[in-house]
């Protein structure tokens, strides 16, 4: 156990002579969930789409289950399926119903038969709360339903980690809660997770470790209870409390519990 | 109104016109959409050699008049060797010419389905290829039926040039019987009349196809824009 599922070394990301990330070392245990924070422009959205190789790094190694996926020659198609991700605007395939979206992946990718991935995709629906919508199509759903199905579709893939990249940014804010809800239940279940997110209750109350980047490096980073009450860098100690000002406190996270 | 009996009088004449022109359209639409889906695949996703290959043939085949085209099939190959007959000369030359103008329609769709849902495609697992199979065309394809519809209507107008290597399509036997009668005036409303009733015929059944492809949730959006 003491080995992390996920384990980033020195990663580098340069966008046309920019420095997006510049030395990044990051280390998630089975059953963590990790909550990036930090400034817009920083690179946490850049750090996930590098974890699910939908970005490619410029240095450093990113290690899954102790295998590294940066190396040359890995498949990575096989790499993502092992690794769920959702997104901030959802993107569900406008053309299937709820359903569909969730069973796609099974079937294409992992060859599941249909009866099998049905199965597994009402279950998926299930633990979100949207049994009942699986014959909605996505212009059918809110936000936050939209949302939760993304989650189901990623979830179908029995994914060893899971990433968020600001799931609640694009949501109307009552529609927010229930997407938080779920990513709650996820992570006391044992899901390992990486969050990108401004909700700094779920943050305070779900996250095992806080991580506050900022201009493409990790600053600080800790139990929710050190960063918030005892940072070292006041410049955490500053955006913690802006940001908080902004996002809510603890009675925010509440109205989602 | 008397043209209005040519139509009885010489029924078989139209007919089998009709029916041949259909033929060209047909094969023109099936044959130019499989090269328009190709060359739109291309152009998209291709690498630079296949991109530039998919956009010389679209600008060649859109940028030259269909005629000078359908001369250089028949009257030109026979020079190089290739001797065609005139069915499939014009068969050949409506496919490569409607498949320059779907490719742009079917490119137009692929595009504005925009790279989320390609990102997440690849992000469950899938490859680039499955995710164009599974995901971009099944929507590019629904969204392009209002603009594509253009082109059936198009070519079945365009087909008329085949007359011109004397395929006996409705233009051709139009013109056949106009000489008998001495009375082209008469014997092109008629004709006419004709294409007008495949068009309208047609653009029904392309409204058809278009709600009843239409993804359940979207349709505000479609009719919106209607």
């Amino acid at each position: 156990m003491d080995n992390p599922i996920l384990n980033i070394v020195e990663v580098a990301k340069i966008y046309a002579g920019n420095e997006v990330l510049k030395s990044i070392s990051l280390q998630v245990k089975e059953g963590d969930t990790v909550v990036l924070i930090g400034p817009s422009g920083t690179g946490k959205s850049t750090l996930l789409r590098c974890i699910n190789l939908l970005t490619r790094i410029d240095r450093g190694h990113i290690y899954l289950d102790g295998n590294e996926i940066t190396a040359p020659g890995v498949n990575e198609n096989h790499v993502r399926q092992n690794i769920g991700m959702v997104f901030q605007d959802f993107l569900l395939f406008n053309h299937l119903n709820a359903l569909d979206n969730v069973m796609t992946a099974p079937i294409r990718v992992k060859k599941m038969s249909a009866k099998e991935a049905r199965e597994k995709a009402m279950y998926e629906l299930e633990r979100v709360g949207l049994k009942d919508k699986a014959g909605n199509y996505p212009g059918q759903l809110s936000g936050g339903q939209k949302q939760r199905v993304a989650i189901a579709r990623a979830l179908a893939m029995d994914p060893r980690i899971m990433l968020f990249d600001e799931p609640t940014s694009a949501l109307d804010p009552e529609l927010i809660g229930e997407v938080l809800e779920v990513m709650r239940k996820l992570a006391l279940e044992g899901m390992t997770m990486v969050c990108v997110t401004h909700e700094m209750g779920f943050a305070r109350q779900v996250a095992t470790n806080i991580v506050f980047m900022e201009k493409g490096l990790i600053v600080e980073q800790g139990s929710p209870d050190k960063m918030f009450n005892h940072p070292e860098y006041p410049r955490t100690r500053e955006f913690l409390w802006k940001i908080t000002e902004l996002y809510g406190n603890e009675k925010e996270a509440g109205k989602g519990a | 109104m008397e043209w209005l009996n040519y139509l009885v009088r010489y029924s078989d004449q139209f007919w089998s016109g009709t029916v041949l022109t259909l033929k060209l359209v047909g094969v023109g639409l099936a044959a130019g959409f499989a090269l328009g889906l190709v060359a739109a695949l291309l152009r998209v996703y291709g690498g630079k050699a296949l991109h530039w290959i998919a956009i010389g043939y679209i600008e060649l085949f859109r940028g030259t008049p269909l005629l000078v085209q359908l001369f250089l099939v028949y009257f030109g190959l026979p020079d190089m060797g290739i001797t065609l007959d005139r069915m499939t000369a014009a068969y050949i030359t409506l496919a490569l010419n409607s498949g320059a103008y779907q490719a742009e329609y079917l490119r137009g769709a692929i595009q504005s389905i925009g790279s989320g849902q390609m990102m997440a495609a690849r992000a469950i697992g899938m490859t680039r290829l499955q995710a164009i199979r599974h995901i971009i065309l099944p929507q590019a394809l629904r969204m392009v039926i209002p603009a594509w519809s253009n082109e059936p209507i198009s070519l079945i107008k365009a087909s008329a040039v085949a007359y011109l290597i004397a395929v006996p399509d409705l233009m051709n036997q139009a013109k056949i019987i106009a000489g008998r009668l001495y009375d082209p005036i008469g014997v092109y409303f008629a004709v006419a009349l004709i294409y007008l009733v495949i068009v309208f015929i047609l653009t029904w059944l392309l409204g058809l196809l278009e709600r009843k492809t239409a993804i359940p949730g979207m349709e505000m959006e479609a009719q919106r824009t209607h």
